[in-house]
């Protein structure tokens, strides 16, 4: 019994090792699965993957409107203070008052791209954006404010 | 047809012809030392850039790409790295010891070039001996390493010496074994006796199953010889940050990385001589005319291109498989590889003796 046991785990050592050099010596031969690409030559054509994260931005439509309710659900969401919402009152049609962003202080120099911010949102109205070339000579131009000057909040989004 | 006995055979008749015969053996040794060295400096940096290429490629990286034409000249520019900077002697070390010990392991890579046949009758020494004398000396190599880790004066390079001797001197007995299998089948220990066996198949057609086992026993054995991942805990960068060469810089640890790339070409020789044949071109029994047909590639060109691809084997498993434990390793060797090849042996000369193989 020991035997067979013995015989059938070098079997089995072999067959593993087997399957891992079939993957890489497809590899070897495929050079068209090579991830790498040569950046700053390829500028023009650079392709990043999907779900990377370079900055958070707040997307907004032609109307100049954003979908951020001002809850700041993003700011306590985030484990190391980078966003700060600051929130006004409007007045609604009906005469209500009414809470909204004012402004949304993002923090780049202290954001870890954690992704916190984008799953806390309710309203979806911050994303991830695909930028990296993020270096400046002024330290006091990472800190943006993410909502346009003069826009608000889409119609319908509560 | 020209080839590198012919050119051997005419420096010696020109040499004779002209000067006393002592001197011309003499001239001779000279030349043959020089161009193992020649050889030594080109194995390094062809080895060293097939290396990356090749992990880059498993690893579906480019590699190095921006010196030279598709990057092939980047060894080049390493060595050149190499050669400028300063090789330091730590003030604790073994002065003698510590210098010596490079030239050791180089010195040992070099006698090891002496019986292998590169091609059709251009050998350095053909001794009646050879696989002996090659296993023998290759076994010398544990001494260099073990004289870096001593004389380093560094807990590390001691460590890292210390597995390195535990490892080459467990595994020097599966490679002697898987050796021997074939040794039983020719029944000579000379290089030529045995490349001279293969001219009707390579042993590793004729010897049925004993011979692919000691063939992929060899392998594995030579690879934990030559100290190379997945066996490379002598240099473990992540426990003992490069074991033996810690201390090394400069031209003295490239004395030893050229050392270690040279070792592998040298047992990937060997095993070619063994297993593929050597210089032998692909013969299948009495098929005249293929075998013709295969005569017409030049003998070179077969032992440069078995060695390789013997290699190119080693490498891919070194950026295939994942690096064993201290443990694990010697477990391999003392469970697995010793008791397989012991009855692998016993199999073979049953074979031997009642001549079952073609």
């Amino acid at each position: 019994m020991f035997l067979i046991d013995y015989i059938k785990s070098i079997w089995k050592a072999l067959k593993s090792l087997a399957t891992g050099m079939k993957l890489t010596g497809y590899y070897f031969t495929h050079h068209r699965e090579i991830i790498t690409q040569q950046y700053p030559d390829n500028r023009a054509t650079l392709h990043l993957p999907e779900r990377f994260k370079g900055e958070v931005v707040m997307p907004h439509n032609d109307q100049n409107e954003h979908r951020c309710t001002g809850c700041t659900a993003c700011e306590l969401a985030c484990p190391n203070g980078t966003i700060k919402v600051i929130t006004k009152f409007e007045l609604s049609p009906e005469g209500k008052k009414k809470k909204a962003v004012d402004k949304l202080v993002y923090h780049l120099e202290l954001c870890t791209m954690c992704n916190l911010c984008i799953i806390a949102c309710p309203s979806d109205a911050i994303v991830m954006a695909q930028t990296f070339e993020h270096s400046v000579f002024d330290r006091n131009e990472l800190t943006k404010i993410l909502n346009h000057p003069g826009s608000k909040i889409m119609e319908g989004i509560e | 047809m020209w080839s590198f006995s012919e050119i051997a055979n005419g420096i010696d008749e020109w040499l004779r012809l002209h000067v006393s015969p002592s001197l011309a053996l003499t001239i001779e040794m000279v030349i043959a030392g020089v161009a193992v060295i020649g050889l030594f400096a080109v194995l390094g940096l062809v080895l060293v850039i097939m290396e990356r290429k090749v992990s880059a490629w498993m690893q579906i990286r480019i590699g190095p790409n921006r010196v030279g034409p598709k990057g092939m000249l980047q060894s080049l520019a390493d060595t050149v790295k190499l050669i400028v900077k300063e090789g330091m002697t730590p003030d604790g070390a073994d002065k003698l010891l510590f210098n010596l010990a490079p030239f050791v392991a180089m010195i040992v890579a070099m006698l090891l070039m002496a019986p292998i046949a590169f091609a059709r009758d251009f050998q350095l020494w053909d001794l009646n001996i050879g696989i002996l004398y090659v296993s023998a000396i290759s076994s010398v190599t544990v001494i260099s390493i073990l004289m870096a880790g001593w004389s380093s004066n560094n807990k590390f390079s001691l460590l890292g010496a210390m597995r390195s001797g535990a490892q080459i001197v467990s595994y020097e007995l599966s490679a002697g074994l898987s050796v021997l299998t074939i040794i039983v089948f020719t029944g000579s220990l000379q290089v030529s006796d045995i490349i001279h066996s293969q001219a009707d198949g390579w042993w590793l057609f004729k010897g049925h199953l004993p011979a692919i086992v000691a063939f992929v026993t060899f392998i594995i054995a030579v690879t934990a010889e030559t100290n190379r991942a997945p066996f490379n805990l002598a240099e473990a960068e992540s426990e003992l940050t490069a074991g033996f060469h810690t201390e090394y810089s400069g031209m003295k640890f490239a004395l030893f990385f050229l050392a270690e790339y040279v070792n592998v070409f040298i047992v990937c020789a060997i095993g070619a001589t063994l297993f593929l044949g050597g210089w032998m071109p692909f013969h299948i029994g009495h098929w005249q005319g293929f075998n013709h047909v295969m005569d017409y590639i030049p003998s070179s060109i077969w032992f440069f291109g078995k060695t390789f691809f013997l290699i190119f084997v080693i490498m891919w498993f070194r950026w295939t498989f994942p690096r064993l434990r201290i443990d694990q390793l010697l477990n391999l060797e003392w469970k697995y590889l010793l008791p397989v090849t012991m009855i692998n042996l016993l199999l073979a000369t049953a074979l031997a003796i009642l001549g079952w193989y073609f």
